[in-house]
């Protein structure tokens, strides 16, 4: 089969590998029929995240048709239009049971601090993922769900998670009726968290980066309000400003370890990896945020330690709230808000590109290239 | 104004908003939000039938973070680690938690001896490294590279100039390195 294979920091090719076999009697085999590169694969194809290994296929946003499935498998057969969560979950441990299945304790050998993430170095397991025609699918009875007759395969794919990341990040910030809040960042993420602010009530909703075409999308896609903070000499006077010096009630981080907007702190996380993540949005968010509030903490991060602001969030008593999204958990409501018409997820997918391409299509969504949002993979193009 | 009691007042009202946003306050009651509260204990909802997972089968010696108990039931076969930076990744598995930094950075120090020598290795096939495809650059050609760029005050652009070195420095460094050796060699 065809596979996108990792290379070392910004190098990835297309190889030809074997089609994965069955390794677990609750595996399926899944082929794959659209897939997506997310922002959070910019920080593995930077070179960003520890004991990511050459020869490794990326991907954790794909929808398919299962091609085989193991022994103990009773809730998919061969035939069926899956789409399947990032998260690798069992569905049977202390976490999983209590929701938390971005936290599974049997799926990731490598790390106790992380889940199971498909194609997501080996510090989240070691699987292969989907940018590829074929993709192991372990615990096939607990991760994918047989994608609806009515929802679009794009819509399906951004539910797998950049629409789920979104909506989860907004209830994280607890938000109440009227309350004003702020979205670091215009990706896929932060455009979902915007658009889903307003589902729990907001009064405002205010998104923020540098990328004028992104906040262009988080006005009309979001019905937003945009700063652009490379316009602002500092964007945290400007948060306070906008909201009559009180800060804003929850603040939304959906751009994570490669924050831009201060050059130190970027280029010793993101060039240099000195830090597990660049914290430039988040500490803004901390300080932008009103004292007694909420941070909702979307943007990923190494596991390393980085330079957090944390005595501001301390003596402004916030409360710091965060997790890889529980995925599948937000879909029996997402699907009430899509088919009700309150969100139509693939309105921000902005590329659609061969496989064979895909090296191309890093370059151009890491670079910010071509007013690119939201890239699709497609293997059989 | 928080120097005084009131809260500061709407711009828009419930009605307004509901009236130009579709879907406005949709889940204002916490009870229709899925992910609250953050635990709910309920092993029925998963679709999982076993109390715990079978066993996949080790087909060598899987390296594990020392804060487990055992190997997981289930685990990613992707890339088993080969060579030297095998052997520093095994070295950091089995001897530093998480919690050591010394367990992050020899990691990310293997990253960087893996691509050294999957570089070196593929030489030695017919499918050596390419890093103009590799790295997608042509797509500056046809994806607006410039026009995307300039004139839109990014701020990435202030370091964007070092992704080049750090992908090129090291092949530029081989040559010069390989070169200088040559010259050595043949003054002797
Ligand atoms: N928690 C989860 O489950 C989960 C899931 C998916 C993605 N993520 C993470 O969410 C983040 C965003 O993902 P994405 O796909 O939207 O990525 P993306 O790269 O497309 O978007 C990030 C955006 O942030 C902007 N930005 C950079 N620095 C900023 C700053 N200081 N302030 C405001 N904006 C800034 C960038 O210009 C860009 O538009 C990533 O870190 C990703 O790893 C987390
Ligand atoms: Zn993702
Ligand atoms: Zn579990």
């Amino acid at each position: 089969m065809r596979a996108m294979v990792y290379r070392g920091p910004y190098k990835v090719r297309v190889e030809e590998k074997d089609i994965p076999p069955i390794e677990h009697p609750n595996d399926a085999i899944v082929r794959v029929t659209l897939a997506a590169i997310c922002g959070s694969d910019l920080h593995l194809y930077h070179g960003m995240m520890p004991d990511t290994r050459v020869g490794m296929t990326f991907g954790h946003e794909f929808i398919g048709v299962v091609e085989q499935v193991g022994s103990s498998v009773q809730n998919l057969k061969v035939g069926d239009r899956v789409m399947v969560p990032f998260n690798i979950y069992c569905g049977s441990c202390y976490f999983c049971v209590r929701g938390l299945y971005s936290n599974c304790h049997n799926v990731n050998p490598n790390a106790t601090a992380v889940g199971g993430i498909y194609g997501y170095s080996h510090t989240c397991g070691g699987y292969d993922g989907g940018q590829s025609e074929y993709v192991r699918v372990p615990f096939a009875d607990v991760g994918p769900s047989i994608i609806p007759d009515w929802l679009d395969d794009e819509d399906a794919l951004m539910c797998t998670d950049a629409l789920s990341t979104g909506y989860f990040g907004a209830q994280l910030g607890d938000i109440s009726e009227g309350d004003t809040v702020a979205v670091f960042g215009a990706g896929p993420v932060g455009l979902f968290a915007a658009k889903s602010a307003w589902l729990m009530g907001a009064g405002r909703v205010i998104v923020i980066d540098q990328l004028e075409y992104r906040l262009e999308k988080a006005r009309s896609f979001a019905q937003a309000e945009t700063r652009n903070f490379a316009e602002y000499d500092d964007i945290v006077v400007e948060m306070k400003k906008t909201t009559d010096y009180l800060g804003a009630d929850v603040v939304i981080d959906a751009v994570g370890a490669e924050a831009d907007g201060n050059f130190t702190q970027h280029v010793t996380a993101a060039k240099f990896k000195l830090q597990g993540g660049s914290p430039i949005a988040l500490n803004w968010a901390i300080d932008s945020v009103r004292k007694g509030g909420t941070v909702s903490v979307m943007g990923a991060y190494g596991p390393m330690f980085s330079a957090v602001k944390f005595g501001d969030a301390m003596n402004k008593g916030l409360t710091l709230r965060m997790n890889q999204a529980p995925v599948k958990r937000q879909w029996p409501r997402l699907f009430e808000h899509i088919q009700n018409g309150y969100l139509k997820p693939n309105d921000i997918v902005t590329h659609r590109i061969p496989l064979e391409h895909i090296a191309e299509g890093y370059h151009m969504f890491s670079a910010k290239l071509d007013n690119c949002i939201k890239p699709v993979i497609v293997p059989n193009a | 104004m928080p120097y005084t009691a009131n809260q500061p007042p709407r711009a828009e009202s419930n009605d307004e908003l509901r009236a130009r946003i579709p879907g406005w306050g949709a889940d204002l009651d916490p009870k229709d939000r899925p992910s609250v509260p953050r635990e709910r204990f309920d092993p029925g909802a998963t679709g999982a039938h076993w109390e715990f997972p079978d066993r996949q089968e080790e087909k060598w010696p899987r390296e594990r973070s020392i804060e487990h108990k055992f190997l997981t039931p289930v685990f990613g076969t992707s890339s088993p680690p080969k060579g030297l930076s095998g052997v520093l990744r095994k070295f950091a598995y089995a001897t530093y938690s998480e919690g050591r930094a010394a367990h992050w950075l020899i990691l990310l120090g293997a990253d960087r001896v893996d691509a050294i020598e999957s570089h070196l290795k593929s030489f030695l096939t017919t499918r050596p490294d390419n890093p103009i495809t590799e790295t997608g650059v042509l797509s500056e050609f046809h994806r607006n590279g410039f026009s995307s760029r300039f004139g839109r005050k990014r701020v990435d652009l202030h370091h964007q100039w070092i992704d080049p070195i750090l992908v090129a420095g090291p092949w530029i460094a081989a040559v010069c390195a390989i070169v200088w050796g040559a010259r050595a060699l043949a003054k002797r």
